[in-house]
């Protein structure tokens, strides 16, 4: 209870200043952003189709609304940007360059974003464990700090590789969400962001070390899956793989992940912390069940847009919405899973450490639908064979 | 009777109850997701055999009573997904009302002793009077989005004020979208045909026979509106009918349309990799005869007169391929020319083969990554290239060009299964030409590798074969063999050498090297046996360079200098005249033409419940964020004449609810200058 702010304890009072300040911020971000999608029309704007433009117009008010309401977002978005910015314009269209140029070779290419993305990742998780060990704030920082960073440069990665790939050819070029290795990439990156939202939302830094447990056992996958099966090439899309949908569908798909991943590990805290378990270093089990319900909500919502947007795309690709296969029955249970969660959380007696397996178990579920359908199942989701 | 009727009121109030359950929802959602997972770990719709092999005879009708091989349209999964909708349903109708009300409602009137007991509420001590804080609540209210309503009391006023309570239309969206989704489904799944079948005395036949041939008792006509199959159409071909496939028979159904196939494409990429499939397509209307053309592609499909026809895969439309049949019996007739199309039984009787010939598939280009030699993969490649864009490894894509696949079914109906590359392949440095034969599908090919002498291509072989296991010339092979060993020696040993090298002859044509190490297990002492192996070794391959040499001066080529240079092709050539031994096959059937000619394969349905399903899905979405991100806030303000009294309640309770609690707490003090905040 001490963490939560009730009604007893006082909020600070509104300051005069900060609207008008912050006010005047969000517009400077929301002109940054029209500039660059502005900028991105004038220069691409001949190879845009009708979607190309109407999404890059879409993205302007989508990031103007997330920087507003999570304002760390906005710097990052910014270094992304220029990195990634950078990362092309060093490339200046020749592929070969990537081991020419000092700072493609070891800092910005994709390849190497990546494997600093994961190196940092690594780091993080070390120095959030470091604090929640010696309880040590300032190790909690840094963990925090190179979270941030790691998320930066995993971005950057894949900007610079869907840059890459159309450096292989015209036709070959297309968004890096495409094989195991890039969703991996994604999925750390998307878990991590939205453990760093809910860190500065919260007010604490506690939870970091179960989370980006989670994050680091992702990236040693990735890398175990980049050494022995050279997962890093960039190949072209099979035909069924292209079209728009995908673009979308993807995307969805790893912030539900994310918010379950995120889930589970809020999860796993509160059943430690209700055991009485590092009690006194992991958020006070309220704060947690809170995380969990927020994370789970906003996972269950993109999932099942995600989950609609398959069905729809099936039905252009396959023929049919739904075909019941392997892929589309176990998203369906993962789905059903979380339902069956948020309609336990509304009934008396299911609650407290009963919700927090049902969120744990569900990372087993989620990781089976994500994971386990490619490698024991077979069916048409075969992008992604183990 | 009274009392029965009264009993039975709430029986039926009760099971209501119960289907309407939050507990009956949830471990409805469980069960159905439980039952779920079996068709993803049983194959589902396989055929009926694959079962009985993977589960056994016991088992496998069992699994078939319990209907495990089509989980997702057996009857006990439709109950259960009937369970799911009926207990939605009642939800929703118990849920109605009361919701309904308490969207509408504003609770005003809500004792004070209640307001006391809210988990957020705070006192305020009032410094103007009554009537101005009253126009600064409802001012403030106005201003933050809420409604309102005033209950005036002897006290005092309460202002009841509510915001979100739209939210609570989710909750209907979310749910009716269920019983959407599920209807749709229904319309679209195996009921209506399986109810069309019944009712129209339809049946599924046996698919091996003409089109002209199937029965109208197996054709479905317009008025079947939900389906699914398969079109196939070859090059220059068209179909104005679709293949329903039900168990292991086939249905008719005729499309409101003729469609037909000028070409079909494959666009590749440059590793290789198929980019594009499409069809260019002629659709002509059954009714009014108009035509119209269009190319169809994966992802863009086409709907016409409420079918959609799909891209879903490409076939051979019986390409037109040129052979040349090389006898391997010896001393047969020389190679002469036959030609045959994919998808042709033609029975070889006439030829004076016991054998039909099935040729069943024909490919123009088959594309293999080939490893190269060059070192990398693992760390060092993942970090050694900077981009993806270069990390294209150490793999190369090579076109080994077109292949060929046929069957050989013998009078007691085994088939052997043969696939053939038309190309020699480079393997270090050396041609062969593959031939890649199987005895039943469950194997792997395994192959015959012909190699190719520089001068006489792939002739040189069969040539050294013929003569090898020709019974009238191996004679003078023999011969041959032991003049050239020992030349000028007395004539005993070598007629003792052309002996053994007869007999070698004879084994090897008998049975091959296991003919050979059989005959020197049983007649040679133990001590002997590995320098007499190494021995017949000797001779074998000296006879394989005697046999090449006798057919170069027969075909007038020169003579060639035995030595190192020439080892690898003996060596080749000795190890396919072993395994052409196991070949299974009378003949070689080499391709030395074709005329390609390929077929796509459509798929074509109409799914009336797809409206139903989209709009469920629409409401889905709308739903599920309507609950979740929609906060409904009650916000009540006592004013009395020496208190305000602020009370808040959620239908959620999160972290947040505190810190708006707070917010408007405060908001309201500072609007209303009340000095404190007291409890």
């Amino acid at each position: 209870m001490e963490l939560a702010p009730s009604s007893s304890s006082a909020a600070p009072p509104p300051a005069l200043a900060a609207p008008k300040r912050r006010a005047y911020g969000d517009w400077l971000y929301a002109l940054a952003l029209v500039t660059g999608a502005c900028f991105a029309f004038l220069r691409y704007g001949q190879a845009m189709d009708g979607y190309d433009a109407a999404i890059l117009v879409l993205h302007v008010p989508i990031l103007a609304a997330l920087g507003r309401a999570w304002r760390p977002f906005r710097p990052f978005l910014a270094i992304v940007a220029v990195l990634a910015l950078a990362g092309i314009w060093l490339y200046q269209g020749d592929p070969a360059r990537a081991e020419q140029t000092f700072f493609l070779k070891y800092l910005i290419s994709s390849q190497a974003a990546i494997a600093w993305m994961s190196a940092l990742f690594f780091i993080a998780t070390g120095a959030y464990w470091l604090g929640l060990a010696v309880r040590s704030d300032f190790a909690e920082r840094t963990g925090s700090a190179l979270a941030w960073a790691a998320s930066v440069m995993g971005a950057t990665g894949l900007f610079v590789r869907w840059y890459e790939s159309y450096l292989l050819g015209p036709d070959v070029g297309h968004i890096p969400i495409s094989n195991l290795y890039e969703v991996f990439v994604l999925f750390s990156l998307i878990t991590a962001l939205l453990y760093l939202f809910y860190e500065g939302r919260y007010g604490t830094r506690k939870l970091g070390a179960f989370v980006l447990l989670t994050v680091s056992i992702a990236v040693a996958f990735l890398l175990w899956y980049a050494f022995t099966r050279e997962a890093y090439q960039i190949q072209p899309l099979v035909p069924a793989l292209q079209s728009y949908w995908m673009k979308v569908h993807v995307p969805a798909n790893f912030v539900g992940y994310g918010g379950f991943a995120l889930a589970a590990m809020a999860g796993a805290a509160y059943l430690l912390v209700s055991r009485g378990v590092l009690a006194g270093r992991l958020p006070a089990p309220k704060v947690l069940e809170d995380v969990m319900y927020k994370a789970i909500a906003i996972g269950f919502a993109f999932f099942t847009i995600a989950t609609i947007l398959g069905a729809l795309w099936a039905a252009e690709a396959w023929g049919s919405y739904w075909s019941w296969d392997p892929k589309e029955t176990w998203a369906l249970i993962v789905w059903l899973n979380y339902a069956v969660w948020l309609h336990m959380r509304l009934t008396r007696g299911l609650r407290g450490a009963m919700l927090a397996w049902w969120a744990l178990g569900g990372l087993l579920v989620t990781t089976f639908a994500f994971l386990g359908v490619n490698m024991f199942l077979s069916g048409l989701h075969s992008y992604g064979s183990l | 009777m009274q009392q029965g009727a009264r009993a039975r009121v709430p029986a039926v109030q009760a099971l209501l109850e119960l289907l309407s359950s939050m507990r009956f929802a949830i471990s409805l959602l469980t069960v159905l997701a439980i039952a779920s997972i079996i068709g993803t770990v049983v194959q589902q719709n396989e055929p009926a055999n694959a079962y009985l092999n993977q589960f056994g005879q016991f088992w496998e009708p069992v699994f078939a009573r319990m209907g495990l091989y089509s989980v997702y349209g057996a009857g006990w999964f439709v109950a259960i997904l009937a369970f799911l909708v009926l207990s939605t349903m009642l939800c929703i109708i118990r849920q109605a009302a009361p919701m309904l009300r308490e969207m509408r409602g504003f609770h005003e009137h809500a004792r004070e002793i209640s307001l006391r007991l809210f988990a957020h509420y705070a006192s305020l001590v009032p410094t103007l009077p009554p009537e101005a804080r009253r126009s600064a609540v409802t001012d403030y209210l106005a201003g933050t989005g809420f409604r309102f309503r005033i209950d005036e009391r002897a006290d005092g006023a309460l202002i009841a004020a509510r915001q979100g309570s739209a939210g609570r239309i989710g909750y209907f969206f979310a749910h009716a979208a269920i019983v959407l989704i599920c209807a749709g489904g229904l319309l679209d799944g195996d009921l209506p045909l399986a109810l069309h079948m019944y009712f129209g005395g339809k049946a599924p036949t046996s698919g091996n026979r003409p089109v002209a041939d199937i029965p109208a008792s197996a054709r479905l006509g317009p008025d079947n509106w939900s389906y699914r199959g398969n079109v196939y159409i070859p090059e220059g071909g068209s179909a104005d009918f679709a293949v329903l496939n039900i168990d292991d028979g086939v249905l008719l159904q005729s499309l409101p349309f003729e469609v037909a196939l000028k070409r079909f494409h494959i666009d590749h990429y440059e590793t290789g990799m198929p980019r594009r499939f499409a069809s260019d397509l002629v659709l002509t209307d059954a009714e009014s005869g108009q035509r119209f053309e269009r190319t169809l592609e994966v992802n863009k499909p086409l709907t016409y007169r409420g079918v959609t026809l799909f891209q879903s895969g490409f076939d051979d439309g019986g390409s037109l391929l040129r052979f040349t049949v090389r006898d391997l019996a010896p001393g047969a007739h020389p190679p002469y020319p036959f030609s045959g199309e994919v998808g042709a039984r033609i029975p070889l009787e006439t030829l004076g083969y016991a054998y039909t010939l099935e040729i069943t598939g024909f490919r123009p280009i088959n594309v293999e990554n080939m490893a190269a030699s060059a070192p990398g993969g693992g760390f060092e490649s993942f970090f050694g290239f900077g981009g993806g864009a270069n990390a294209q490894g150490g793999k190369k894509p090579r076109n080994l060009g077109p292949s060929y696949t046929f069957k050989l079914r013998d009078a007691a109906g085994q088939a052997r299964e043969f696939t053939n590359y038309m190309l020699p392949v480079e393997i270090d440095g050396r041609w062969y030409l593959y031939s890649g034969v199987r005895a039943s599908q469950m194997e792997p090919f395994s192959y015959l590798r012909i190699p190719l002498d520089g001068e006489a291509g792939v002739d040189a072989w069969f040539a050294i074969r013929q003569l090898f296991f020709d019974p009238a010339r191996r004679a003078a092979l023999a011969a041959r063999f032991a003049a050239r060993n020992l030349d000028g020696d007395d004539g005993a040993l070598r007629a003792r050498l052309e002996e053994a090298a007869g007999h070698t002859l004879i084994l090897f044509a008998d049975g091959g090297f296991a003919a050979i190490s059989e005959f020197i297990e049983k007649s040679i002492p133990e001590a002997e046996r590995e320098r007499s192996g190494a021995a017949f070794l000797q001779i074998i391959q000296g006879l394989t360079w005697d046999a090449w040499m006798m057919v170069r001066e027969q075909a007038g080529q020169a003579a060639l200098e035995p030595g190192e240079a020439h080892a690898p092709f003996v060596r080749d050539a000795l190890i396919a005249l072993a395994d052409s031994g196991r070949y299974g096959a009378p003949f070689y059937l080499q391709l030395n033409a074709y005329e390609q000619r390929q077929a796509t394969i459509l798929q074509a349905t109409r799914s009336p419940g797809k409206p139903l399903v989209y709009s469920g899905a629409l409401l889905l979405a709308l739903g599920v964020f309507g609950m979740l991100y929609i906060r409904e806030r009650r916000l009540f303000v006592l004013l009395k004449n020496n208190e305000t009294l602020v009370a808040m309640s959620s239908n959620r309770k999160t972290i947040d609810l505190d810190e708006t609690f707070a917010r408007h707490r405060d908001a309201l003090a500072a609007a209303l200058g009340d000095a404190a905040v007291k409890h």
